[in-house]
């Protein structure tokens, strides 16, 4: 690595941010976090919410895992991350029931689940232990709202056509479909709020994308 | 020091630990009072809610106290009323309360008197759904047979399916439900594929969310079996 010092924003770093959102998608990708997309994008708000707080778990774990690289022993450095990680939703999880109640009842179990998240793991073992500490935030940046983005496109879908409705934090439930549109015969799909239908859409996106980037397509 | 030796993981394994535990230890002190107190209105506001009068955080106390203050009391399975102060009756803690048998439970009692003169019954029930607890507050009519609102919540049913019992529109079709036929206790009945519009006793299920469902109607006939001899007093 050269001494010179590297812009903050450099082509390089960008990049960090920009892939996981396309090219090295972890949910459509790299096929990790599935669990928690089909858990909670049942509606959109708390798809959103979700988001949020792996973006912040994700970029202080990365944040702290890459200062302290270099003092890890190298055996007991998945316990290491996982305490990391575990401390910093615990936190998330107090202050959301201090500050913010009603999103904290909302999200409830789902919080306790990012500490099982793959992606996290996988980013803190493959990225952060490897790397600075401002490229790891990018890379947590990115990687985060890679993962936030297929969840808030889930949930828009599953609950726009399971229910008719779009929940928005802090707004409630809001009518999208128009009542003439049921006097006409539309019928909203509940298959769509089932689990099933997460994998079927995430399944959908991750075909569109192969579609349009050849490059990922598996050739073997 | 040989940062890949025994010694030195083992050294960095409990300073590890014990920084974190202080930390966490720290922000759970220092937020628990704030967390106590959201507890504190969020089950004001559910319990008024049951009775239909809306509340925020910033004026649920005031509320509380003008329409259930120290309205509030513990029966017995007898249906006798015990000795306790108004502020134990709303502590009463049906987390630990629904793990005792029947007759040994501490049952409370929120009587709420309405702008209107009328006298509402709000009880609290709580049970199991699929993933956790879920628990609810029901507003019975003077003649503590009639419902006159309900309102559930959970701890982390599934979203768009279990947790649809917080909802308004499954909330509302207990209004007016009668949960008595004759003098027999027949609570209400959570049926799949739908209840009548008449029926007296039962609301429709929850699709989708079938032991979540279940779970409710348990709920409801349990704790009504546990608060029959103060109803029919």
């Amino acid at each position: 690595m050269s001494s010179e010092k590297e812009p903050l924003f450099s082509s390089k770093n960008l990049k960090l941010i920009t892939t996981p959102l396309g090219a090295q998608n972890p949910i459509t990708v790299q096929v990790l976090g599935i669990c928690s997309a089909l858990a909670v994008t049942a509606k959109l708000e708390p798809s959103i919410v979700m988001s949020l707080s792996v973006v912040f778990v994700l970029v202080f774990s990365n944040l702290i895992i890459s200062l302290l690289r270099n003092t890890i022993p190298s055996r007991i450095r998945i316990i290491v991350q996982l305490t990391v990680v575990a401390s910093l939703v615990i936190l998330v999880d107090q202050i959301l029931k201090a500050f913010a109640y009603e999103v904290s009842k909302q999200l409830s179990v789902f919080v306790g689940l990012i500490i099982t998240n793959c992606i996290i793991m996988g980013r803190l073992e493959a990225f952060a232990l490897g790397n600075k500490p401002w490229p790891a935030v990018l890379d947590g940046i990115g990687n985060s709202a890679g993962y936030g983005l297929i969840l808030i496109i889930v949930g828009f879908v599953r609950e726009l056509f399971g229910t008719g409705n779009l929940t928005f934090p802090g707004f409630g439930e809001v009518q999208i479909v128009p009542d003439i549109m049921y006097e006409w015969g539309y019928v909203n799909n509940g298959l769509m709020i089932l689990p099933p239908m997460a994998l079927i859409t995430v399944g959908i996106i991750i075909w569109v994308q192969r579609s349009k980037n050849k490059d990922l397509v598996d050739v073997s | 020091m040989d940062r890949q030796g025994n010694k030195y993981t083992f050294l960095y394994a409990s300073v590890m630990v014990i920084v974190v535990a202080t930390i966490l230890a720290f922000v759970a002190e220092a937020l628990g009072p704030i967390q106590k107190q959201n507890e504190e209105e969020a089950k004001m506001i559910d319990i008024l809610k049951s009775v239909s009068i809306e509340s925020t955080t910033a004026n649920v106390a005031d509320k509380y106290e003008e329409y259930i203050g120290d309205k509030s009391y513990i029966v017995n399975y007898e249906g006798d009323r015990q000795d306790a102060s108004p502020q134990a009756a709303f502590n009463v803690d049906l987390s630990k309360e629904v793990r005792k048998p029947l007759p040994e439970r501490q049952y409370p009692v929120y009587e709420c008197h309405l702008d209107n003169g009328e006298v509402k019954y709000i009880l609290p029930v709580r049970g199991k759904g699929l993933w956790g607890p879920i628990w609810g507050y029901i507003a019975l009519n003077q003649d503590k047979q009639t419902i006159f609102g309900a309102t559930f919540d959970h701890k982390g049913e599934t979203p768009g399916l279990g947790a649809e019992i917080a909802n308004d529109a499954f909330q509302q079709q207990f209004k007016g439900k009668s949960i008595f036929d004759d003098e027999e206790l027949v609570s209400v009945q959570v049926v799949k594929g739908g209840a009548p519009d008449d029926a007296p006793h039962s609301v429709d299920a929850i699709s989708g969310g079938t032991i979540t469902s279940q779970g409710l109607e348990t709920m409801l006939m349990n704790y009504f079996n546990g608060y029959e001899a103060f109803l029919k007093k």
